[in-house]
C-alpha cells in the first residue's frame, strides 16, 4: 500500500485500484477544533481536484478535494457523531471516504511522504 | 508622493510578546495582531464557563469625557439615561447616527474623573471623530491610549482576582471602582461579554504584562483568544458590532430597546429619536433574533433565512456552540417570524436546514447581581 499527498493537504492510501482519503496532521492543526464533517454518499462520482467533502472548524468551513478521480465506495460515518476524530487521528480513524480509482495514472502527479514533508516545511 | 495605495500597518498590542510566548496563534483584528487561540477554541471556551479566562481586549478604545454638562451632552448621541446614572455605575448603550442607526455599541461608566466610555476597537477612530464633532467644545474627550484593557471572566474569576486585588469581590454586576494593585491604579468593573460573572480591568499599558502574568499565575486562570470570545458571546446572545449591528440598524430592529431608558422614551432628545420612537410605538419591520439549528452543520453569517420559497431574513452571526453541543445563530427576520418557537429554514451550501427562533441568551446568564443568593 502506498500513501500520497496533495498540495491541499489531503492524503490518499492506495491499494491496487481502491483508496482511502483523509486530511493530514498539518491540515487539522491549521483548521483547529473540527466541529462538523460531511462525507460524500456511496456511488458519488468524484473528479480529481473537485469538491469531495466538507470539514468545518469553529471559525470556518473548508473543502476537502478529491486527490484523484473515481467513485465513492464508503464514507466514514464515525465523523458524523465525532468530528473531533479528524483532530485526534487525522491519518487513521479520521479518514473521510474510500473510493475506486477510475484513472490510476493520476497518482503520478501526487507527492510522496518526503516530498510532502518538504512542501509543508516551505510553507 | 507615491502612486501606490497606502498600506495600513497592523499594530501590536502591549501584550503582543506575551501572547506569542504563550504560543498564541495570531490573526489581524481591528487593525491589531491579536491572539485567536492558545490551546484551542473549544477548550478555552469551556474553561471560561467552568473556571476563569483572561482576555486581552486592549484593542478597544478607552475614552474619558470631562467638563460641565458632559452627561447631558452625551445624551444627545445615546438613548440611555446618563445624567442620573449613579456614581461608579455602568450602562450598556448605543452611539446613534442622525438617522437613528447604530454607529457602535459601548459601555458608559460614571467615574469621579468623568464619563468613561469603552468602544469597539474596529470603529474606535470613527467613534472618536463623531464624538469630537458632535460634543460641545467645552467638553474634553481624552482617548486614553496609554491604558490597556483585560477581561477576566468565569465563575472563578472573583476568587482569582480578589487574591491579586483584594476588595473586588465587593462589586456587584455593572458596578465599578478604583483599586490599587501595589502602586498601580486600576479601574475595575464587574462586567463582561460572556454571560458569566467577571471583571474588566483598565490598567496602565506599562503594567499590563505584570498584571496578566499575575492573573495567569492563579490556578483558576488561563489565557483565552478571540475565537472563544466570539463563541462565548454568541451563546450569551450578545451582538457583535459590525456583524449583528451596523449603521443601517436602529435599536428597535436590533432588539436593544432596553437601552432606551424610560425618561429618554418620554423626552427624546437623542439622534434619530423620531425614527426610533416611531419604531418603538409601531414595531419594526424586521428584528434580530436567536436561532437554534437542527442537526450538526453550522450556519454562518450571510446565510439566507427562508419560509418556504420566501426569503425572510439573513444570518448575521452563527457557529457551533461548545457549551450546548449544537449550532446556533443570530440574524434578522421579518416581523411575522420573530416569535420564539417559529420554524424557519436556513440555506447552507445549497441545502435547506431546519432552524427554530430561540430566546436569548442561549445559556442562562450568571451575573453577580444584588439580591441574588450564591
Amino acid at each position: 500500500m502506498s500513501r500520497y499527498f496533495t498540495q491541499d493537504h489531503e492524503w490518499i492510501d492506495v491499494d491496487s485500484d481502491s483508496a482511502t482519503v483523509g486530511i493530514t496532521t498539518y491540515a487539522q492543526e491549521q483548521l483547529g477544533d473540527i466541529v462538523f464533517a460531511e462525507v460524500p454518499a456511496v456511488g458519488t462520482t468524484l473528479t480529481k481536484g473537485g469538491d469531495a467533502a466538507v470539514v468545518e472548524s469553529v471559525k470556518a468551513a473548508s473543502d476537502v478535494y478529491a486527490p484523484v478521480s473515481g467513485t465513492v465506495t464508503e464514507g466514514n460515518d464515525a465523523l458524523g457523531d465525532d468530528p473531533a476524530l479528524v483532530n485526534s487521528d487525522p491519518e487513521g480513524a479520521g479518514w473521510f471516504f474510500k473510493l475506486t480509482l477510475s484513472d490510476p495514472a493520476e497518482l503520478d502527479g501526487l507527492m510522496d511522504e518526503a516530498a510532502y514533508k518538504a512542501f509543508v516545511a516551505g510553507l | 508622493m507615491s502612486d501606490e495605495a497606502e498600506i495600513t500597518e497592523i499594530e501590536t498590542l502591549p501584550l503582543d510578546a506575551w501572547h506569542r510566548a504563550k504560543s498564541a496563534r495570531m490573526v489581524e483584528f481591528a487593525g491589531y495582531h491579536m491572539p485567536i487561540q492558545y490551546e484551542g477554541i473549544i477548550a478555552e471556551h469551556l474553561w471560561t464557563r467552568e473556571s476563569a479566562g483572561l482576555f486581552d481586549v486592549s484593542h478597544m478604545g478607552q475614552l474619558m469625557l470631562s467638563g460641565e454638562g458632559a452627561a447631558a451632552a452625551l445624551e444627545a448621541l445615546v438613548p440611555g439615561e446618563i445624567a442620573a446614572l449613579g456614581e461608579e455605575r455602568m450602562r450598556y448603550s448605543l452611539l446613534l447616527g442622525e438617522d437613528g442607526g447604530i454607529l457602535d455599541d459601548l459601555m458608559i461608566t460614571t467615574t469621579p474623573m468623568g464619563i468613561y466610555i469603552v468602544v469597539n476597537g474596529a470603529v474606535k477612530w470613527e467613534d472618536i471623530g463623531y464624538l469630537r464633532e458632535n460634543l460641545p467644545d467645552d467638553i474634553t474627550l481624552n482617548h486614553m491610549e496609554d491604558r490597556a484593557l483585560l477581561a477576566l471572566q468565569g465563575p472563578k474569576a472573583v476568587d482569582a482576582l480578589k487574591r491579586v486585588v483584594p476588595g473586588v469581590d465587593a462589586l456587584y454586576f455593572m458596578e465599578a471602582g478604583s483599586f490599587l494593585w501595589g502602586h498601580t491604579p486600576l479601574w475595575i468593573s464587574r462586567s463582561g461579554y460572556t454571560g458569566e460573572d467577571g471583571f474588566e480591568i483598565s490598567v496602565p499599558a506599562e503594567e499590563v504584562e505584570a498584571l496578566a502574568t499575575a492573573l495567569c499565575g492563579q490556578a483558576e486562570v488561563k489565557p483565552i483568544g478571540l475565537g472563544a470570545r466570539d463563541s462565548l458571546r454568541l451563546e450569551a446572545g450578545l451582538p457583535l458590532y459590525g456583524h449583528d449591528l451596523d449603521p443601517a440598524i436602529d435599536p428597535v430592529e436590533g432588539d436593544l430597546t432596553f437601552a432606551i431608558n424610560k425618561r429618554r422614551r418620554e423626552q427624546g432628545g437623542f439622534a434619530g429619536a423620531e425614527r426610533i420612537l416611531g419604531a418603538l410605538a409601531n414595531g419594526a419591520a424586521k428584528k434580530r433574533v436567536g436561532l437554534k439549528i437542527d442537526g450538526k452543520m453550522p450556519a454562518r453569517e450571510g446565510a439566507l433565512i427562508f419560509d418556504g420559497a420566501t426569503q425572510i431574513g439573513v444570518l448575521t452571526s452563527g457557529g457551533f456552540a461548545p457549551s450546548l453541543g449544537f449550532p446556533i445563530a443570530m440574524g434578522y427576520v421579518t416581523r411575522n417570524f420573530t416569535a420564539p418557537g417559529t420554524s424557519v429554514e436556513i440555506e447552507v451550501r445549497g441545502k435547506r436546514i431546519a432552524a427554530t427562533v430561540s430566546p436569548t441568551p442561549f445559556i442562562p446568564n450568571r451575573y453577580h447581581r444584588k439580591g441574588k443568593t450564591a
